[in-house]
């Protein structure tokens, strides 16, 4: 049985404060309201569910623990994320699952700006569609995009791989369509499984790093 | 032949450093990227002086009464405030720029005098942690490193907007500095150029740094002081924006701050001058009506206790020292002139902190340079001097009658010239005379 907090007469502080100190469990959270920094910082394998909409930066730096949204998420949801599961029903705002390190973000609608930008190894899996600047310096971990991506997907890429289902209004510097061969298949159908979807894998396209700014060179000066 | 003394006269506008730039970029295509900090002749604490006890002032007996030095910092929401034994602390510098050994001996010399050090852009290192008794942990918008471990194992927590040497700029960590270590604790490929970004990438604004901090004090249970760190530029609007998202101290770091590698034009060309901000600074604190609740530390081209008590006489609670404290462990020892000269440098110039071949072994991630630096040995010249500037600043603040360093103010000040009057807003010697502020 889940222990209910309701944010309509608790604070997010006693919300946090409990979260943090108790061993792993199941909780409920109750009017949310577009409170900010719910569920942050939660390191015990706890199940959270908030029942309704967030603010900024829900489940921030989580570790271990399943964290779902049943409404939108504001700017950085799971925001550098290191392990655990995060799940949001609705739509996320900008900068969803920045620096993130490890963990799976799954946003069943669809994603602002900058999503997953300067990640570092999650996983991020968008039912909808992403806006400009996604992946932006990312740096590890994978964004699966099931609809389309807003202008210069993937700038500045450094070893993230980004798969889309849809178009891609223009790609960032250094970020190239790339091949999909098997394995990239194999664990974009593991990503998508995992994310509770039916999209079929051989619809993507794979884009990554063409590695031509991994060094500052005066002929790539354009490229910036 | 001198040339001078042949009657050859040298360009002011052209100078030799002036000419070689041009020679350089002519040469190369590519601008100087370079460590240390601003090296123009700037306005500085030289150009004030403290006005000593005589008939209209008392002073304390040098070396038989007391003068503390002791300093709390983030009073204002932590529940566990800093408690520092002198207002000098190590700013950050981060492992990859520096050697483990360096932070090491950071870490060891801030300890053995009872002050904090920082992390930098890279995240903590075990032997950092290890070694400091007091540590604050830089909020970066790189990230790199990032976990909320760490942020839990800090002291404190700073979160860097901006650096004096590149108010506005990101930052850059050559190839050659990212070896595998440094490489996996930034989730990067091993030997390539390094970019930090300039803005941090989840939010823009102060309203945003309101709830970031917001975040930050939720996940460490409200338990860490919140630092934010910003250039020295609006120093004014900055200061009122950081104490209206809820800082508990800000940090200004003025143009003379120390970088590991950015662009010679950025580091000449942006920012203001140390004492030029912190009178700002001040002022911004006290018309919010929290000077002293939300502490102040000062840093940017601090050398000395007499720095210091001025800064501290302007209105800082703490300073911070940087490049000085690379100093003292070892950078730019004559033992080396023939090294650096090697390097195409000189021992007192040697400022290729981003080369990563620095025969002092402080700014390298080579294993046989990193290892020439004794962290104990290095760590004992730092805490050496920490004590001699806390000890020059007490024996300045007792000379005004100071029982406490913290107890220096504008009063005991006054200016040399006509542009650090008006910037430090004291009187020129022997005027009344603060320009801008009438006759």
């Amino acid at each position: 049985m889940a222990t209910l907090i309701d944010l309509a007469e608790s604070p997010v502080r006693a919300l946090n404060q409990a979260l943090h100190s108790t061993a792993a469990t199941s909780w409920r959270v109750r009017n949310p309201r577009g409170a900010h920094a719910v569920a942050c910082g939660i390191r015990e394998d706890h199940t959270v569910d908030v029942e309704g909409h967030v603010g900024y930066y829900c489940a921030g730096m989580n570790q271990h623990a399943t964290v779902t949204v049943h409404g939108n998420a504001g700017t950085g949801v799971a925001e550098n994320m290191m392990s655990g599961t995060v799940r949001v029903r609705g739509n996320a705002s900008q900068s969803a699952g920045a620096t993130a390190h490890g963990g799976l973000l799954v946003i069943d609608g669809d994603a602002s700006a900058r999503c997953g930008i300067s990640m570092k190894g999650v996983d991020i899996v968008v039912g909808g569609s992403v806006g400009h600047m996604s992946a932006f310096m990312g740096q590890a971990g994978r964004l699966v995009v099931c609809g389309d991506a807003g202008d210069a997907l993937g700038d500045s890429l450094y070893e993230a791989r980004i798969y889309v289902r849809g178009t891609v209004k223009s790609l960032g510097a250094d970020c190239v369509e790339k091949e999909m061969r098997d394995e990239h298949l194999a664990e974009l159908a593991e990503l998508l499984k995992a994310a509770e979807r039916d999209e079929d894998p051989a619809d993507f396209r794979r884009y990554g790093s063409a590695r031509q700014l991994y060094h500052f060179k005066v002929d790539n000066t354009t490229a910036y | 032949m001198e040339p001078a003394s042949h009657g050859l006269r040298e360009s002011a506008t052209f100078d030799r450093a002036t000419i070689h730039a041009i020679q350089r970029a002519a040469e190369t295509g590519i601008y100087d990227i370079r460590g240390w900090g601003a090296k123009r002749k700037l306005p500085h604490f030289d150009d004030l002086l403290l006005l000593g006890a005589s008939m209209s002032r008392y002073p304390l007996e040098g070396y038989r009464e007391r003068c503390d030095t002791d300093v709390v910092l983030g009073t204002r929401h932590a529940k566990h405030p800093l408690r520092l034994a002198t207002p000098v602390t190590i700013a950050g510098m981060s492992f990859g720029a520096l050697s483990a050994q360096a932070k090491e001996a950071l870490g060891r010399g801030a300890s053995e005098v009872g002050t904090s050090t920082t992390t930098g852009d890279g995240g903590m290192t075990p032997e950092e942690r290890g070694h400091s008794k007091h540590l604050v942990h830089q909020y970066l918008p790189s990230r790199y490193g990032m976990n909320p471990d760490d942020l839990r194992a800090a002291d404190a927590i700073e979160v860097v907007l901006g650096q004096g040497a590149k108010p506005g700029g990101g930052g850059m960590l050559l190839g050659q500095k990212i070896t595998e270590r440094v490489a996996g604790m930034r989730t990067l490929p091993v030997g390539i150029d390094q970019r930090s970004a300039c803005r941090h990438p989840d939010w823009t604004g102060p309203d945003d740094l309101a709830i970031k901090i917001l975040e930050l004090r939720e996940i460490t249970d409200w338990e860490k002081p919140i630092y934010v760190k910003v250039g020295a530029t609006r120093t004014y609007y900055d200061v009122k924006l950081a104490v209206h998202a809820g800082a508990d101290v800000v940090v200004v770091d003025g143009m003379q701050g120390g970088t590991a590698a950015t662009q010679d034009v950025f580091i000449e060309h942006v920012g203001i001058p140390t004492l030029a901000a912190l009178p700002q600074a001040v002022r911004a604190l006290q018309e919010l009506g929290v000077h002293r609740e939300v502490q102040l530390i000062v840093s940017g081209g601090i050398r000395s206790g007499a720095d210091m008590a001025k800064a501290l006489a302007l209105g800082a609670d703490a300073v911070a020292i940087g490049t000085a404290a690379l100093i003292a462990l070892g950078d730019n020892h004559p033992k080396y002139d023939a090294e650096y000269r090697e390097l195409g440098s000189a021992a007192g110039y040697f400022d290729d902190y981003q080369d990563g071949r620095d025969p002092a072994g402080i700014s390298t991630q080579d294993a046989e340079l990193s290892a020439r630096l004794d962290p104990a040995e290095a760590g004992r010249r730092l805490a050496n001097f920490l004590r001699v500037m806390t000890m020059e600043a007490q024996t300045l603040a007792r000379a005004c009658g100071k029982a406490h360093l913290l107890h220096l103010e504008p009063e005991d000040l006054v200016a040399l010239t006509i542009e650090s009057a008006a910037m430090a807003r004291v009187p020129l010697a022997g005027t009344n005379w603060i320009p801008g502020e009438g006759l």
